[in-house]
């Protein structure tokens, strides 16, 4: 890989590689109720970021000894597929995976009324189809739709989506060629309707004024990930065969 | 979608006096949104939360149709359609104390047998048990049993159940919704189940859209043209 220095991520014209903006999100697709078997299920694409979201539950767990005696506990599994990057990734779950399954779970508990299901599990398994940076907020979004297509009672829905610094400058919804030559990745989640950050993360250096910045940029493209949710899940009802 | 009505989704604010299911509506303290994607309904002034999705949780004096999974010792295993396994103790279903020695209880009920039962007791701490002691309840011996979302049943039994008895006059079956989303059909013959079954799924798919009944109506009677009914 060539050296940070050595790179140039933006155009002349001020725009990046890929010709956004530095406040503009990737292309967005959104769609829900695409896994029979599933009790709910969301395919979410941010660029060529795809994430596929299966939500189970709430059910008895067969292992008795997670139950937790006065909430359902969630239980979600983070896993990327091994074709979904350019080199192939072991199927088995990696360090990483096992670290960004809590944070998601983290990211989720606080806006599912878990308190309604004593004594059961949710399961909710995100794999990444293809990776191209932001799998995680890809996968929280996709999460969330899921989870509300399952009909799962919750406080609010949550949206993420990553802002990165790359030479000196934030940009929002980082690729994965971005990514790679950041000098900093902020992944952020929340529910926008309860004024709710579930997830903030930061990955690299930033000064405080770059970070509240930042903040603000994710936040505001939170929202409009969340009314975007809302539309899709709505739109399921719209179409009615008469 | 008729005026007065919309579909709303998790998080977003509903009109201070909305009323609905308390499990449906959550307080954020000054104000309301719904935890489900449903339908605000507003009536004379009023506006009503109802929901388009949701689990089956079981509530005492419920009736149920559940399917037998599994046997124990003493009961068996029942699935209500709901995120609690019920139990039906062999005593109940007898109506008298159960001797191991003289009864067989693979001889009563097996595995993949459906019963319409009585929620019998259910809390937070315990699962749910059932009780076959009541008219109508026990054993289901014949006719075909379709599942559907719970959320629906209210829809598919109708305001003073005029849904149900339009299909059931219709088709000749008869017919009962479950609160647990399953529905027991004994129809004279098989289109007439065919049609019922393609009613109910009907009303399922569009809970939400006004002129229903009419237009399931109006199904019935066209697929019973197509069949000779």
């Amino acid at each position: 890989m060539a050296r940070k220095d050595d790179v140039t991520l933006f155009r002349e014209d001020g725009t990046r590689l890929d010709g956004r903006r530095p406040d503009e999100m990737r292309p967005i697709k959104m769609e829900v109720g695409v896994l029979d078997n599933a009790d709910g299920s969301a395919l979410v694409e941010f660029g060529r970021t795809k994430v596929l979201a299966a939500v189970y539950g709430p059910r008895e767990p067969v292992q008795k000894y997670i139950v937790i005696p006065d909430k359902a506990v969630l239980r979600v599994r983070y896993h990327m597929a091994p074709f979904s990057t350019s080199e192939r990734k072991s199927p088995a779950p990696s360090r990483r995976e096992v670290e960004l399954s809590k944070v998601i779970r983290e990211a989720l508990e606080p806006v599912v009324l878990t308190d309604q299901f004593p004594r059961t599990a949710i399961d909710i398994f995100i794999e990444v189809l293809q990776a191209d940076g932001g799998t995680r907020t890809t996968g929280l979004t996709a999460a969330s739709l899921a989870l509300a297509d399952a009909g799962i009672p919750m406080r609010a829905l949550v949206g993420g989506v990553a802002v990165g610094k790359i030479q000196g400058r934030l940009v929002l919804d980082i690729d994965e060629v971005e990514d790679n030559y950041a000098e900093a990745d902020m992944p952020v989640g929340a529910a926008p309707d309860i004024g709710l950050i579930t997830l903030f993360q930061i990955n690299g250096v930033m000064t405080r004024e770059e970070v509240m910045k930042g903040l603000d940029m994710a936040l505001e493209a939170i929202n409009r990930i969340v009314e975007m949710e809302k539309e899709v899940l709505k739109s399921k009802y719209m179409k009615v065969e008469v | 979608m008729a005026k007065g009505r919309r579909i709303v989704a998790p998080g977003e604010q509903l009109p201070p006096d909305t009323t609905g299911p308390e499990e449906y509506l959550v307080d954020h303290g000054g104000w309301k949104s719904p935890a489900t994607l449903g339908i605000l309904d507003e009536r004379d002034g009023k506006h009503v939360f109802i929901p388009l999705q949701g689990v089956y949780m079981p509530r005492k004096g419920d009736i149920v149709i559940g399917l037998i999974t599994g046997q124990g010792i003493v009961n068996w295993f029942v699935d209500i359609n709901s995120p609690y396994q019920a139990i039906l103790t062999v005593q109940d279903f007898l109506g008298r104390p159960f001797n191991p020695m003289t009864d067989d209880m693979s001889k009563l009920l097996r595995v993949g047998d459906y019963v319409k039962a009585q929620i019998q007791a259910f809390d937070r701490t315990r699962n749910p048990t059932l009780t076959v002691q009541g008219e109508g309840l026990g054993r289901i011996v014949e006719g075909k049993i379709v599942e559907v979302l719970p959320s629906r049943i209210p829809r598919i039994i109708g305001k003073k159940h005029s849904m149900i008895n339009m299909i059931s006059e219709e088709t000749g079956c008869e017919i009962y919704a479950a609160v647990n989303g399953r529905i027991h059909l004994k129809c004279p013959n098989e289109d007439s189940e065919a049609i019922a079954i393609l009613a109910i799924k009907k009303i399922e798919r569009e809970t939400h859209t006004v002129g229903l009944t009419e237009r399931v109506k109006k199904l019935i009677e066209e697929e019973k043209k197509v069949r000779g009914v």
